[in-house]
């Protein structure tokens, strides 16, 4: 039985395999959607707040508590913006380093997120764990891929979670070379890994769904945006500046919610993995567009399903790049460098591509050095308006078609397949109230 | 039959859950010795009882309060997992600021009256005050640390199962710092917390090149007049002194009286 004649209610409460809390709530009266809503619960922390009083330091350790998964990029950004806010300019060995750091991250979380947040629902499993029966070789892999990105992060950072290595102008202690070069040879060893989660992925039945849209990114003209380039719509084909985010972003309130969201050109817009490299397909490696290829990953590709696709293909990226950057640092070596810096006033953004989107911070400095304003603009508060107008998309076309429970399904595939980060939206907060 | 465990999430990061799912090499074996029961970061199952509720986060509405009530009514052992549930970590910060400055920074002007007037927003939105878990049900035992010691975890798990009380030595991170002969940090140029910081971290974050920001709480009976006066005399300020505590030190109640 489908859902076209009747009246339902469907209040998907805490959708799980998700970082926070969120709920999405379909309304359907005498077959027609009256309402279809996407709600954030997550509890406020007020980080734009509290940090206010903080040294310039202090700021990228702090804020990267913003989120657990994310904090290798909420620290970057952080750096970035408060760098940019103090003047500083840094070497191209601290460049080097921090875009390893952050394609360690892209690593480690696309591999959860493909491995243990996605695949589950693909394959019907209500989460990775009966996997470890019916399907042990790929949770293994899982296991031993995941580990290798986390040791990853470590060796750069210090260790994989809130890393304390990246500081302002460089690095409090740099990574073992002999790390490097065992990370290095573990990464190639592990390539037939990667490949085999190609194969995987390759085997899962995306629902057909479109919707066009306009996709935001970092772009650079020399390299495939992941640490570093001006802000790019692919409405406009134009780059706007950094410093100029708010012009982008937007944030607004809506009628039926107090969450703040975003939109640009149009309704609204999509960041992450997909947009990117719908953005900016051409500076793939050549690995990784052949993965794009083998995938039936197009672009542009305005399927949103399709975004478990693109971050694999960001892995496949993210390895052969890191690989390419772990040669060059063993043949430049490392040296050490000063970090020794004076706090003094200013105000600075910063941007960085993470592997939900991009992401913007921005700091102030009053006389004394301390910050006397923040603000954070994260991936999940800039998507959720386009995965809510997905849905709105997505329900009245499959009423016919769709069982309650299939459409439940499809919602919270829908949801999972943005990566959302909800414990990082310090800026998302809806209210739904049945009426 | 084996033991139920569930892990709950509140208001924090949710790095102490990730620093688990990063145990790859035993999280297996793990499993086979424990029922996980709800993991909703991974998991959609729920059930009714825990033997064991790891709480991850700080209680920062009256609403979560009443949700980690449920879970405390129960569960056998409940563990406060990580910096926010043991004493509010960073965003414990936020109670130095009214309620509504909070929210007027962050959302604006507007959006903060809304907040602060219409009925249609609680509970939702009824921020009261970041509250560590211990501070609303009894908690059994604490994983400290931002994020957790995966180490510490495991020991704690293994403990339960065998029907022990784990032991967690109070000693101080600047020991574990000499043990593993770092320059100490004050000879650095730098100022530390490590004397007064409750250890079980290996000293990392100074093994790693920087120093000790006190984020797995206050040892109890630390002398903190003499580590003020360390401080002061490495030409900290009092002001710049108590904001080192309050970094992550929470709702740590020492750390609150000193503040006055």
């Amino acid at each position: 039985m489908t859902l076209a004649t009747l009246d339902c209610n469907i209040d998907i409460h805490h959708v799980t395999r998700v970082e926070g809390h969120g709920s999405i709530r379909i309304n359907v009266r005498e077959g027609v959607v009256e309402e279809v809503k996407l709600s954030i619960v997550e509890a406020n922390r007020f980080f734009e707040s509290f940090t206010r009083g903080m040294r310039p330091d202090e700021i990228p350790w702090i804020v990267g508590r913003i989120c657990g998964i994310c904090c290798v990029g909420h620290q970057l950004a952080a750096t970035k913006a408060v760098e940019a806010s103090q003047g500083i300019e840094v070497s191209p060995q601290t460049v080097l380093l921090r875009k390893m750091l952050n394609q360690s991250q892209f690593l480690q979380s696309h591999i959860l997120h493909v491995y243990f947040l996605a695949i589950p629902d693909f394959v019907g499993a209500p989460s990775v764990l009966p996997l470890v029966k019916t399907h042990p070789e790929v949770v293994k892999r899982a296991l031993r891929l995941k580990k290798l990105a986390n040791d990853y992060t470590a060796v750069l950072g210090g260790r994989t979670l809130h890393p304390m290595a990246n500081t302002l102008k460089g690095w409090r202690r740099l990574p073992d070379q002999e790390a490097i070069a065992q990370l290095r040879q573990r990464l190639q060893d592990a390539l037939p890994d990667l490949h085999e989660t190609v194969a995987i992925v390759k085997t899962l039945n995306i629902p057909p769904f479109e919707r066009e849209t306009e996709f935001v990114s970092l772009k650079h003209p020399d390299e495939y945006a992941l640490y570093d380039g001006e802000i790019y719509s692919s409405d406009t084909r134009a780059t706007v500046p950094v410093a100029d985010y708010r012009q982008v972003t937007n944030e607004f309130t809506v009628p039926h919610s107090t969450s703040r969201w975003s939109r640009w050109h149009r309704d609204s817009y999509a960041v992450g993995a997909l947009a990117r490299v719908n953005n900016n397909f051409a500076q793939l490696g050549p690995e990784a567009r052949q993965v794009a290829h083998d995938l039936g990953l197009r672009v542009p590709c305005f399927n949103p399903y399709m975004n478990n696709c693109a971050q694999v293909v960001e892995i496949i990226h993210c390895a052969h790049d890191s690989l390419a950057m772990m040669t060059t640092l063993l043949e430049n070596g490392l040296r050490e460098e000063p970090i020794d810096h004076q706090p003094r006033e200013g105000q600075g953004a910063g941007a960085v591509e993470v592997p939900r989107g991009i992401l913007f911070h921005e700091y102030t400095f009053d006389r004394d050095g301390r910050c006397c304003d923040a603000n954070a603009i994260i991936p999940t508060s800039q998507n959720v308006n386009n995965i809510e107008q997905d849905m709105k998309a997505f329900v009245p076309r499959m009423l016919p078609l769709m069982s309650e429970k299939e459409l439940t399904l499809n919602m919270e595939m829908l949801l999972r397949a943005y990566d959302p980060c909800i414990s990082c939206a310090v800026h998302l907060l809806d209210v739904s109230f049945v009426k | 039959m084996k033991p139920k465990v569930a892990f709950f999430d509140f208001a924090s990061c949710e790095g102490c859950q990730l620093a688990l799912l990063n145990c790859e090499e035993i999280l297996l074996d793990l499993l086979t010795q424990v029922e996980l029961v709800e993991f909703r970061e991974a998991l959609s199952e729920t059930a009714p009882r825990y033997d064991i509720a790891f709480i991850e986060g700080s209680i920062n509405r009256e609403q979560d309060l009443l949700r980690l009530q449920d879970i405390r009514a129960r569960s056998t052992f409940l563990v406060a997992m990580g910096a926010c549930a043991c004493n509010g970590n960073v965003q414990a910060r936020a109670n130095r600021i009214a309620p509504a400055e909070n929210y007027r920074r962050v959302y604006g002007e507007t959006d903060r009256n809304r907040v602060q007037t219409d009925p249609e927003f609680w509970p939702l939105w009824s921020h009261t005050r970041v509250r560590p878990v211990g501070e609303i049900v009894t908690v059994d035992f604490q994983l400290r640390g931002c994020p957790m010691v995966a180490d510490e975890f495991l020991a704690l798990v293994q403990s339960l199962l065998q029907g022990t009380i784990p032991h967690v030595p109070a000693n101080a991170v600047c020991v574990e710092c000499k043990m593993n002969e770092n320059e100490c940090v004050f000879d650095r140029g730098d100022t530390c917390m490590g004397q007064i910081t409750w250890g079980g971290c290996h000293a990392l974050c100074i093994t790693q090149g920087y120093r000790c920001d006190g984020c797995r709480g206050l040892l109890p009976h630390a002398n903190l007049e003499a580590h003020r006066a360390l401080l002061r005399e490495k030409g900290l300020s009092d002001t710049d002194i108590q904001h080192r505590y309050h970094l992550f030190g929470g709702t740590q109640t020492p750390f609150w009286e000193k503040s006055r």
